[in-house]
Protein backbone atom coordinates (compact mmCIF):
# COMPACT_ATOMS: atom_id res chain seq x y z
CA UNK A 1 0.00 0.00 0.00
CA UNK A 2 1.43 3.33 -0.52
CA UNK A 3 2.55 5.58 2.10
CA UNK A 4 1.74 9.01 -0.30
CA UNK A 5 -0.90 8.71 -2.74
CA UNK A 6 -2.91 11.50 -4.54
CA UNK A 7 -5.68 11.10 -6.66
CA UNK A 8 -7.08 13.71 -9.31
CA UNK A 9 -5.56 16.27 -6.87
CA UNK A 10 -6.81 20.15 -7.65
CA UNK A 11 -5.83 23.22 -6.61
CA UNK A 12 -6.67 26.80 -8.01
CA UNK A 13 -5.32 30.52 -6.60
CA UNK A 14 -7.93 33.01 -7.89
CA UNK A 15 -8.22 32.17 -11.32
CA UNK A 16 -4.54 30.71 -11.54
CA UNK A 17 -5.08 26.41 -11.88
CA UNK A 18 -1.81 25.87 -10.03
CA UNK A 19 -3.01 21.46 -10.10
CA UNK A 20 -5.19 20.23 -12.48
CA UNK A 21 -5.60 16.73 -11.70
CA UNK A 22 -2.29 15.51 -9.89
CA UNK A 23 -1.70 11.71 -9.24
CA UNK A 24 0.81 11.03 -7.06
CA UNK A 25 1.88 7.54 -5.80
CA UNK A 26 4.91 6.87 -3.26
CA UNK A 27 5.69 3.46 -1.94
CA UNK A 28 6.84 3.17 1.67
CA UNK A 29 10.78 3.44 2.11
CA UNK A 30 11.60 4.62 -1.00
CA UNK A 31 12.61 8.39 -2.43
CA UNK A 32 9.96 10.24 -4.61
CA UNK A 33 11.13 13.32 -6.66
CA UNK A 34 8.83 15.55 -7.77
CA UNK A 35 10.86 17.58 -10.45
CA UNK A 36 9.37 20.56 -12.07
CA UNK A 37 10.36 24.41 -13.06
CA UNK A 38 9.31 27.08 -10.58
CA UNK A 39 5.91 28.05 -10.23
CA UNK A 40 4.79 24.03 -11.73
CA UNK A 41 3.23 23.76 -8.28
CA UNK A 42 5.83 21.65 -6.33
CA UNK A 43 5.29 23.55 -2.88
CA UNK A 44 1.11 23.34 -3.16
CA UNK A 45 1.23 19.52 -3.66
CA UNK A 46 3.72 19.77 -0.70
CA UNK A 47 1.22 21.86 1.17
CA UNK A 48 -1.74 19.95 0.71
CA UNK A 49 0.27 16.95 1.95
CA UNK A 50 1.16 18.14 4.97
CA UNK A 51 -2.12 19.81 5.92
CA UNK A 52 -1.20 23.65 5.14
CA UNK A 53 -3.22 23.90 2.46
CA UNK A 54 -6.62 22.08 1.34
CA UNK A 55 -6.98 21.19 -1.92
CA UNK A 56 -10.33 21.85 -4.14
CA UNK A 57 -10.73 18.85 -5.50
CA UNK A 58 -9.70 15.10 -5.46
CA UNK A 59 -7.90 13.22 -2.94
CA UNK A 60 -4.78 13.06 -0.81
CA UNK A 61 -3.57 10.40 2.03
CA UNK A 62 -0.54 10.11 4.16
CA UNK A 63 0.23 7.31 5.57
CA UNK A 64 -3.34 5.79 5.25
CA UNK A 65 -5.14 9.17 6.53
CA UNK A 66 -6.79 11.26 4.82
CA UNK A 67 -5.05 14.83 4.76
CA UNK A 68 -8.47 16.27 5.02
CA UNK A 69 -10.42 14.99 7.60
CA UNK A 70 -7.28 13.79 9.66
CA UNK A 71 -4.73 16.55 9.45
CA UNK A 72 -4.42 15.49 13.36
CA UNK A 73 -3.11 11.76 12.35
CA UNK A 74 -1.46 13.21 9.27
CA UNK A 75 0.51 15.38 11.40
CA UNK A 76 2.24 12.79 13.96
CA UNK A 77 3.17 10.98 10.72
CA UNK A 78 5.26 13.86 8.83
CA UNK A 79 8.46 16.04 9.23
CA UNK A 80 8.72 18.86 6.72
CA UNK A 81 11.60 20.89 6.05
CA UNK A 82 9.76 24.03 3.27
CA UNK A 83 11.15 25.62 0.78
CA UNK A 84 12.26 28.31 2.95
CA UNK A 85 14.28 28.25 6.75
CA UNK A 86 12.05 27.31 9.27
CA UNK A 87 14.36 28.03 12.18
CA UNK A 88 14.06 30.51 14.25
CA UNK A 89 16.57 32.51 14.00
CA UNK A 90 16.61 34.55 17.50
CA UNK A 91 17.40 31.27 18.92
CA UNK A 92 20.19 29.05 19.21
CA UNK A 93 20.92 25.81 17.58
CA UNK A 94 20.42 23.92 20.65
CA UNK A 95 17.41 26.41 21.94
CA UNK A 96 15.45 25.55 18.56
CA UNK A 97 16.46 22.08 18.55
CA UNK A 98 14.81 21.43 22.28
CA UNK A 99 11.95 23.39 21.21
CA UNK A 100 11.01 21.38 18.49
CA UNK A 101 11.80 18.52 20.84
CA UNK A 102 9.18 19.43 22.96
CA UNK A 103 6.53 19.93 20.23
CA UNK A 104 7.32 16.71 18.77
CA UNK A 105 6.34 15.34 22.14
CA UNK A 106 9.85 13.99 22.75
CA UNK A 107 9.19 12.23 26.45
CA UNK A 108 11.03 15.61 28.72
CA UNK A 109 13.90 13.37 30.18
CA UNK A 110 15.20 12.13 26.91
CA UNK A 111 15.04 15.66 25.29
CA UNK A 112 18.80 16.76 26.33
CA UNK A 113 20.20 13.30 24.42
CA UNK A 114 18.02 13.68 21.36
CA UNK A 115 19.61 16.95 20.88
CA UNK A 116 22.94 16.60 21.64
CA UNK A 117 22.92 13.67 19.21
CA UNK A 118 20.93 16.00 16.56
CA UNK A 119 23.76 18.19 17.13
CA UNK A 120 26.59 15.71 16.85
CA UNK A 121 24.83 13.72 13.92
CA UNK A 122 24.13 16.97 11.78
CA UNK A 123 27.43 18.60 12.62
CA UNK A 124 26.30 21.53 14.48
CA UNK A 125 28.05 20.89 17.87
CA UNK A 126 30.40 24.22 17.59
CA UNK A 127 27.66 26.37 16.59
CA UNK A 128 25.01 24.82 18.53
CA UNK A 129 25.37 27.85 21.05
CA UNK A 130 24.77 30.38 18.20
CA UNK A 131 22.14 31.85 17.05
CA UNK A 132 20.60 29.82 14.10
CA UNK A 133 19.91 33.60 12.34
CA UNK A 134 24.22 33.79 12.13
CA UNK A 135 24.39 30.48 10.73
CA UNK A 136 25.25 29.70 6.50
CA UNK A 137 22.59 28.60 4.20
CA UNK A 138 24.08 25.14 4.37
CA UNK A 139 24.32 25.05 8.39
CA UNK A 140 20.69 26.65 8.71
CA UNK A 141 19.62 23.56 6.01
CA UNK A 142 21.66 20.91 7.98
CA UNK A 143 19.60 22.35 11.41
CA UNK A 144 16.62 22.23 9.59
CA UNK A 145 16.66 18.46 8.59
CA UNK A 146 17.82 17.91 12.05
CA UNK A 147 14.87 19.35 13.19
CA UNK A 148 12.82 17.28 11.05
CA UNK A 149 14.26 14.20 11.78
CA UNK A 150 14.19 14.76 16.08
CA UNK A 151 10.70 12.37 15.83
CA UNK A 152 11.58 10.01 13.46
CA UNK A 153 9.06 10.75 11.03
CA UNK A 154 7.41 8.15 8.65
CA UNK A 155 7.22 10.22 6.09
CA UNK A 156 9.69 13.32 5.08
CA UNK A 157 9.05 16.18 3.07
CA UNK A 158 12.03 17.99 1.14
CA UNK A 159 11.00 20.83 -0.34
CA UNK A 160 13.53 22.22 -2.74
CA UNK A 161 16.10 21.08 -0.09
CA UNK A 162 19.25 22.33 -1.94
CA UNK A 163 18.32 25.80 -3.46
CA UNK A 164 20.45 27.98 -3.09
CA UNK A 165 23.55 26.00 -1.09
CA UNK A 166 26.62 25.37 -2.28
CA UNK A 167 27.90 22.46 -4.13
CA UNK A 168 29.21 21.00 -0.51
CA UNK A 169 26.55 21.39 1.30
CA UNK A 170 24.16 19.75 -1.37
CA UNK A 171 26.50 16.85 -1.60
CA UNK A 172 25.71 16.72 2.41
CA UNK A 173 22.13 17.21 2.55
CA UNK A 174 22.08 13.90 0.24
CA UNK A 175 24.24 11.91 1.54
CA UNK A 176 21.91 12.62 4.84
CA UNK A 177 18.83 11.80 2.57
CA UNK A 178 20.21 8.28 1.71
CA UNK A 179 20.97 7.54 4.95
CA UNK A 180 17.48 8.51 6.22
CA UNK A 181 15.94 6.28 3.68
CA UNK A 182 18.33 3.25 5.04
CA UNK A 183 16.62 3.73 8.39
CA UNK A 184 13.35 3.22 6.82
CA UNK A 185 12.10 6.71 6.60
CA UNK A 186 10.09 7.43 3.17
CA UNK A 187 11.19 10.42 1.59
CA UNK A 188 8.76 12.89 -0.93
CA UNK A 189 11.56 15.30 -2.50
CA UNK A 190 10.72 18.07 -4.49
CA UNK A 191 13.24 20.00 -6.81
CA UNK A 192 14.21 21.90 -9.68
CA UNK A 193 17.50 20.21 -10.41
CA UNK A 194 17.26 17.22 -12.52
CA UNK A 195 20.32 15.99 -11.36
CA UNK A 196 19.64 16.05 -7.64
CA UNK A 197 16.33 13.99 -8.61
CA UNK A 198 18.08 11.69 -10.78
CA UNK A 199 20.92 11.10 -7.94
CA UNK A 200 18.19 10.41 -5.36
CA UNK A 201 15.25 9.42 -6.28
CA UNK A 202 13.90 5.90 -7.07
CA UNK A 203 10.78 6.89 -8.75
CA UNK A 204 10.63 10.44 -10.26
CA UNK A 205 7.23 12.57 -11.50
CA UNK A 206 7.50 15.37 -13.69
CA UNK A 207 5.23 17.99 -13.01
CA UNK A 208 4.61 20.51 -15.41
CA UNK A 209 1.21 22.81 -15.78
CA UNK A 210 -0.37 21.45 -13.21
CA UNK A 211 -0.45 17.82 -14.60
CA UNK A 212 2.37 14.98 -14.27
CA UNK A 213 3.83 14.10 -17.47
CA UNK A 214 5.34 11.91 -16.45
CA UNK A 215 6.02 9.20 -13.50
CA UNK A 216 8.86 6.56 -13.52
CA UNK A 217 12.07 5.50 -12.64
CA UNK A 218 14.89 7.71 -13.84
CA UNK A 219 16.06 4.96 -15.87
CA UNK A 220 13.45 4.38 -17.76
CA UNK A 221 12.65 8.42 -17.76
CA UNK A 222 16.03 8.65 -19.35
CA UNK A 223 15.33 5.75 -22.64
CA UNK A 224 11.72 7.49 -23.10
CA UNK A 225 14.18 10.71 -24.98
CA UNK A 226 15.87 7.24 -27.35
CA UNK A 227 19.38 7.16 -28.08
CA UNK A 228 22.75 9.20 -28.11
CA UNK A 229 22.15 13.35 -28.40
CA UNK A 230 24.51 15.46 -30.04
CA UNK A 231 25.08 18.70 -28.44
CA UNK A 232 26.27 21.82 -30.07
CA UNK A 233 27.52 25.16 -29.14
CA UNK A 234 27.58 27.70 -31.72
CA UNK A 235 29.26 31.35 -32.63
CA UNK A 236 26.43 33.32 -30.56
CA UNK A 237 26.61 31.17 -27.40
CA UNK A 238 23.94 29.14 -28.11
CA UNK A 239 23.82 25.24 -27.09
CA UNK A 240 20.70 23.20 -28.99
CA UNK A 241 20.36 19.45 -28.55
CA UNK A 242 19.82 16.71 -31.56
CA UNK A 243 18.45 13.28 -30.83
CA UNK A 244 19.79 10.76 -32.55
CA UNK A 245 18.65 7.34 -32.85
CA UNK A 246 22.24 6.10 -31.49
CA UNK A 247 23.63 4.77 -35.05
CA UNK A 248 27.08 6.03 -36.29
CA UNK A 249 25.13 7.23 -39.56
CA UNK A 250 22.31 8.91 -37.65
CA UNK A 251 25.34 10.74 -35.56
CA UNK A 252 27.43 11.55 -38.49
CA UNK A 253 24.53 13.16 -40.29
CA UNK A 254 23.43 15.24 -37.79
CA UNK A 255 26.79 16.42 -36.48
CA UNK A 256 27.26 17.39 -40.31
CA UNK A 257 24.16 19.59 -40.76
CA UNK A 258 25.71 21.85 -38.26
CA UNK A 259 27.13 23.78 -40.10
CA UNK A 260 27.86 26.95 -38.01
CA UNK A 261 28.46 24.89 -34.70
CA UNK A 262 31.76 25.72 -32.98
CA UNK A 263 31.73 22.93 -30.27
CA UNK A 264 29.76 19.48 -30.62
CA UNK A 265 29.57 16.73 -28.03
CA UNK A 266 27.86 13.59 -28.86
CA UNK A 267 26.73 11.95 -25.16
CA UNK A 268 23.87 9.88 -23.39
CA UNK A 269 20.00 11.44 -22.97
CA UNK A 270 20.18 13.41 -19.63
CA UNK A 271 17.05 14.08 -17.38
CA UNK A 272 17.29 17.51 -18.86
CA UNK A 273 16.74 15.84 -22.44
CA UNK A 274 13.48 13.79 -20.45
CA UNK A 275 12.43 17.35 -19.80
CA UNK A 276 12.77 19.15 -23.06
CA UNK A 277 10.75 16.07 -24.48
CA UNK A 278 8.13 15.73 -22.48
CA UNK A 279 7.20 19.38 -21.57
CA UNK A 280 8.75 21.03 -24.99
CA UNK A 281 10.52 23.56 -22.52
CA UNK A 282 14.39 24.02 -23.24
CA UNK A 283 15.61 23.22 -19.45
CA UNK A 284 18.09 25.88 -20.35
CA UNK A 285 15.19 28.21 -20.26
CA UNK A 286 14.09 27.06 -16.72
CA UNK A 287 17.63 27.15 -15.08
CA UNK A 288 18.03 30.68 -16.98
CA UNK A 289 14.84 31.72 -15.73
CA UNK A 290 15.88 30.03 -12.01
CA UNK A 291 19.32 32.22 -12.11
CA UNK A 292 17.61 35.44 -13.08
CA UNK B 1 -3.97 17.00 22.05
CA UNK B 2 -5.02 18.65 24.66
CA UNK B 3 -2.79 17.09 27.04
CA UNK B 4 0.11 18.68 25.44
CA UNK B 5 -1.85 21.92 25.14
CA UNK B 6 0.36 23.15 28.71
CA UNK B 7 3.72 22.09 26.84
CA UNK B 8 2.98 23.91 23.91
CA UNK B 9 1.98 27.46 25.15
CA UNK B 10 5.01 27.02 27.80
CA UNK B 11 7.11 26.45 24.97
CA UNK B 12 5.63 29.50 22.96
CA UNK B 13 6.02 31.51 25.93
CA UNK B 14 9.17 30.61 26.45
CA UNK B 15 10.44 31.48 22.39
CA UNK B 16 8.37 34.97 22.27
CA UNK B 17 10.05 35.64 25.63
CA UNK B 18 13.49 34.56 24.65
CA UNK B 19 12.76 37.22 21.26
CA UNK B 20 11.96 39.86 23.44
CA UNK B 21 14.84 39.86 25.50
CA UNK B 22 17.10 39.69 21.60
CA UNK B 23 15.31 41.86 19.87
CA UNK B 24 17.37 45.21 20.29
CA UNK B 25 13.92 47.20 19.14
CA UNK B 26 11.44 45.64 21.43
CA UNK B 27 14.24 46.42 24.80
CA UNK B 28 14.44 50.11 23.61
CA UNK B 29 10.79 50.94 23.47
CA UNK B 30 10.34 48.76 26.26
CA UNK B 31 12.17 50.83 28.35
CA UNK B 32 13.69 54.20 26.46
CA UNK B 33 10.58 55.05 25.43
CA UNK B 34 8.29 55.12 28.81
CA UNK B 35 11.06 57.19 30.66
CA UNK B 36 11.39 59.72 28.03
CA UNK B 37 7.41 60.12 27.77
CA UNK B 38 7.27 60.86 31.24
CA UNK B 39 9.91 63.18 31.60
CA UNK B 40 8.41 64.70 28.27
CA UNK B 41 5.57 64.88 30.15
CA UNK B 42 6.93 66.59 33.51
CA UNK B 43 9.71 68.54 32.56
CA UNK B 44 8.78 69.96 29.47
CA UNK B 45 5.08 70.09 29.50
CA UNK B 46 4.70 70.09 33.15
CA UNK B 47 5.00 73.77 34.12
CA UNK B 48 2.92 75.07 30.75
CA UNK B 49 -0.15 72.63 32.11
CA UNK B 50 -0.20 73.32 35.84
CA UNK B 51 1.66 75.98 36.68
CA UNK B 52 4.63 73.95 38.21
CA UNK B 53 5.86 70.56 37.12
CA UNK B 54 5.33 68.74 40.61
CA UNK B 55 1.76 68.83 40.21
CA UNK B 56 1.45 67.71 37.14
CA UNK B 57 3.73 64.91 37.93
CA UNK B 58 0.94 63.53 40.43
CA UNK B 59 -1.58 63.69 37.97
CA UNK B 60 -0.39 62.45 34.60
CA UNK B 61 1.65 59.24 35.91
CA UNK B 62 -1.34 57.12 35.37
CA UNK B 63 -1.79 58.61 32.10
CA UNK B 64 2.10 57.60 30.93
CA UNK B 65 1.24 54.34 32.68
CA UNK B 66 -1.70 53.43 30.30
CA UNK B 67 0.37 55.36 27.17
CA UNK B 68 3.40 52.68 27.77
CA UNK B 69 0.76 49.88 28.43
CA UNK B 70 -1.03 50.40 25.64
CA UNK B 71 1.70 51.08 23.42
CA UNK B 72 3.83 48.68 24.07
CA UNK B 73 0.85 45.73 23.80
CA UNK B 74 0.24 47.22 20.22
CA UNK B 75 3.75 45.85 19.74
CA UNK B 76 2.70 42.85 19.70
CA UNK B 77 0.90 43.04 16.01
CA UNK B 78 4.47 43.73 14.95
CA UNK B 79 5.61 40.86 15.81
CA UNK B 80 2.94 38.47 14.79
CA UNK B 81 2.59 40.19 11.19
CA UNK B 82 6.93 38.99 11.06
CA UNK B 83 6.65 35.94 12.73
CA UNK B 84 3.71 35.17 10.14
CA UNK B 85 5.96 35.63 7.49
CA UNK B 86 8.69 33.39 8.88
CA UNK B 87 8.67 29.36 7.89
CA UNK B 88 9.00 28.22 11.20
CA UNK B 89 5.30 28.94 11.44
CA UNK B 90 4.50 27.09 8.93
CA UNK B 91 6.36 24.00 10.10
CA UNK B 92 4.28 24.59 13.23
CA UNK B 93 1.33 23.98 11.58
CA UNK B 94 2.29 20.80 10.10
CA UNK B 95 2.99 19.81 13.48
CA UNK B 96 0.12 18.76 16.24
CA UNK B 97 0.84 22.28 18.14
CA UNK B 98 -2.10 23.79 20.20
CA UNK B 99 -3.22 26.26 17.31
CA UNK B 100 -3.20 29.16 19.86
CA UNK B 101 -0.03 28.39 21.63
CA UNK B 102 1.78 30.61 19.20
CA UNK B 103 -0.07 33.81 19.64
CA UNK B 104 -0.47 32.81 23.60
CA UNK B 105 3.58 33.03 23.95
CA UNK B 106 3.29 36.70 21.99
CA UNK B 107 0.44 37.91 24.34
CA UNK B 108 2.05 36.62 27.35
CA UNK B 109 5.18 37.71 26.54
CA UNK B 110 3.85 41.21 25.46
CA UNK B 111 2.42 41.29 29.19
CA UNK B 112 6.06 40.53 30.79
CA UNK B 113 7.88 42.96 28.98
CA UNK B 114 5.14 45.67 29.46
CA UNK B 115 5.05 44.83 33.20
CA UNK B 116 8.61 45.88 33.19
CA UNK B 117 7.92 48.89 31.51
CA UNK B 118 5.20 49.88 34.43
CA UNK B 119 7.95 49.34 36.90
CA UNK B 120 10.30 51.60 35.45
CA UNK B 121 7.95 53.90 34.30
CA UNK B 122 6.63 53.70 38.14
CA UNK B 123 10.48 54.28 39.64
CA UNK B 124 11.21 57.06 37.31
CA UNK B 125 7.78 58.59 38.57
CA UNK B 126 9.26 58.16 42.44
CA UNK B 127 12.20 59.66 41.51
CA UNK B 128 11.05 62.98 39.94
CA UNK B 129 8.53 63.31 42.79
CA UNK B 130 5.45 61.41 42.28
CA UNK B 131 4.18 59.84 45.77
CA UNK B 132 1.03 57.53 45.87
CA UNK B 133 -1.34 57.55 48.90
CA UNK B 134 -2.57 54.13 47.90
CA UNK B 135 -2.31 51.08 50.22
CA UNK B 136 -1.19 47.64 49.07
CA UNK B 137 -5.00 47.02 48.39
CA UNK B 138 -5.39 50.20 46.06
CA UNK B 139 -2.04 48.94 44.18
CA UNK B 140 -3.21 45.58 43.87
CA UNK B 141 -6.30 46.91 42.04
CA UNK B 142 -4.24 49.69 40.13
CA UNK B 143 -1.34 46.71 38.64
CA UNK B 144 -4.05 44.21 38.05
CA UNK B 145 -6.15 46.91 36.21
CA UNK B 146 -3.11 47.99 34.13
CA UNK B 147 -2.28 43.96 33.79
CA UNK B 148 -6.08 43.40 32.15
CA UNK B 149 -5.49 46.25 30.02
CA UNK B 150 -1.92 45.13 28.64
CA UNK B 151 -3.67 41.73 28.10
CA UNK B 152 -6.71 43.09 26.26
CA UNK B 153 -4.57 45.17 24.04
CA UNK B 154 -2.66 42.56 23.29
CA UNK B 155 -4.64 39.75 21.92
CA UNK B 156 -6.33 42.93 19.66
CA UNK B 157 -2.71 43.88 18.66
CA UNK B 158 -2.33 40.21 17.78
CA UNK B 159 -5.43 39.81 16.21
CA UNK B 160 -4.34 43.24 13.92
CA UNK B 161 -0.97 41.52 13.23
CA UNK B 162 -2.68 38.91 11.41
CA UNK B 163 -4.92 40.74 8.86
CA UNK B 164 -1.60 43.16 8.49
CA UNK B 165 0.41 41.92 5.39
CA UNK B 166 3.70 43.90 6.18
CA UNK B 167 5.31 44.92 9.92
CA UNK B 168 4.82 48.49 8.46
CA UNK B 169 1.19 48.25 8.32
CA UNK B 170 1.50 46.46 11.65
CA UNK B 171 2.91 49.06 13.85
CA UNK B 172 -0.34 51.25 12.58
CA UNK B 173 -2.12 49.92 15.48
CA UNK B 174 0.22 51.27 17.86
CA UNK B 175 -0.36 55.18 16.50
CA UNK B 176 -4.14 54.09 17.00
CA UNK B 177 -3.44 53.14 21.15
CA UNK B 178 -0.79 56.03 21.36
CA UNK B 179 -3.49 58.55 20.47
CA UNK B 180 -6.54 57.32 22.30
CA UNK B 181 -5.12 58.53 25.76
CA UNK B 182 -4.32 61.78 24.92
CA UNK B 183 -8.28 61.94 24.08
CA UNK B 184 -9.21 61.31 27.73
CA UNK B 185 -8.84 62.24 31.19
CA UNK B 186 -5.35 61.18 31.05
CA UNK B 187 -3.36 64.07 30.50
CA UNK B 188 -5.67 67.41 30.63
CA UNK B 189 -9.47 67.25 32.78
CA UNK B 190 -12.09 66.79 29.77
CA UNK B 191 -14.23 69.67 31.11
CA UNK B 192 -11.07 71.79 28.96
CA UNK B 193 -11.58 70.14 25.32
CA UNK B 194 -13.81 71.78 23.50
CA UNK B 195 -17.48 70.69 23.33
CA UNK B 196 -17.73 68.65 20.81
CA UNK B 197 -14.97 65.94 21.76
CA UNK B 198 -16.18 65.81 25.13
CA UNK B 199 -18.84 62.41 24.73
CA UNK B 200 -16.58 61.14 22.30
CA UNK B 201 -13.83 61.74 25.13
CA UNK B 202 -15.79 60.49 28.25
CA UNK B 203 -17.03 57.64 25.96
CA UNK B 204 -13.87 55.52 25.19
CA UNK B 205 -12.04 53.35 27.82
CA UNK B 206 -9.25 55.32 28.30
CA UNK B 207 -11.19 57.89 30.86
CA UNK B 208 -12.58 55.37 32.53
CA UNK B 209 -9.18 53.38 33.03
CA UNK B 210 -7.75 56.38 33.55
CA UNK B 211 -10.12 57.50 36.33
CA UNK B 212 -9.70 54.23 38.39
CA UNK B 213 -5.87 54.29 38.24
CA UNK B 214 -5.38 57.66 39.23
CA UNK B 215 -8.25 57.00 41.66
CA UNK B 216 -6.60 53.90 43.01
CA UNK B 217 -3.07 55.59 42.80
CA UNK B 218 -4.26 58.62 44.81
CA UNK B 219 -6.10 56.74 47.15
CA UNK B 220 -9.26 59.01 45.86
CA UNK B 221 -12.97 56.82 45.23
CA UNK B 222 -13.38 56.16 41.86
CA UNK B 223 -16.95 55.60 41.68
CA UNK B 224 -18.09 53.41 38.88
CA UNK B 225 -15.28 54.17 36.57
CA UNK B 226 -13.52 50.80 38.24
CA UNK B 227 -16.33 48.27 36.44
CA UNK B 228 -16.52 50.44 33.22
CA UNK B 229 -12.39 49.89 33.18
CA UNK B 230 -13.06 46.07 33.97
CA UNK B 231 -15.52 45.77 31.46
CA UNK B 232 -14.05 47.44 28.72
CA UNK B 233 -11.53 45.04 28.72
CA UNK B 234 -12.84 41.70 29.53
CA UNK B 235 -14.82 43.19 25.89
CA UNK B 236 -11.72 43.64 24.14
CA UNK B 237 -10.50 40.60 25.95
CA UNK B 238 -13.18 38.38 24.59
CA UNK B 239 -13.62 39.86 20.46
CA UNK B 240 -9.80 39.83 20.26
CA UNK B 241 -9.50 36.54 21.53
CA UNK B 242 -12.29 34.83 19.54
CA UNK B 243 -11.22 37.18 16.31
CA UNK B 244 -7.29 36.42 16.53
CA UNK B 245 -8.58 32.63 17.04
CA UNK B 246 -10.41 32.58 13.70
CA UNK B 247 -8.21 34.34 11.64
CA UNK B 248 -5.16 32.17 13.22
CA UNK B 249 -7.04 29.60 11.52
CA UNK B 250 -8.12 31.65 8.37
CA UNK B 251 -4.50 33.00 7.91
CA UNK B 252 -3.26 29.68 5.43
CA UNK B 253 -1.39 30.36 2.41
Amino acid sequence: MPVVETSNLQKSFGDHRVLDGVDISVAEGTVFALLGPNGAGKTTVVNILSTLVRADGGSASVAGHDVAREPVAVRAAISVTGQFSAVDALLTGRENLTMMARLSRVPRHEIGAVVEKALARFDLVDAADRRSGSYSGGMARRLDIAISMLAMPRVLFLDEPTTGLDPRSRQGVWEFVRELVGEGVTVFLTTQYLEEADRLADRIALLDGGRIVADDAPAALKRLVGSDIVEATFADGRVACYPTDGSLDDIKRTILGLEDATHVTVRNPSLDDVFLTLTGKSPKQVTGKVAA
Amino acid sequence: MSAYALTDSSVMIGRSLRHTTRNFDSLFIGIFLPVMLLLLMTTVFGGAVSGTAGDYVTYVVPGVLLLCAGYGASMTAMSVTTDMKEGIVDRFRTMNVLPSAVLTGHVVASVARNLVSVGIVIATAYAIGFRAAAGPLGWLAAIGLIVLLIFAMSWASAAFGLVAKTPEGASSFGFFLLFLPYLSSAFVPIDTLPGWLQPIATAQPFTPLNESIRGLLLGNPIGNSGWAAVAWCLGILVVSGFTASALWRRTRR
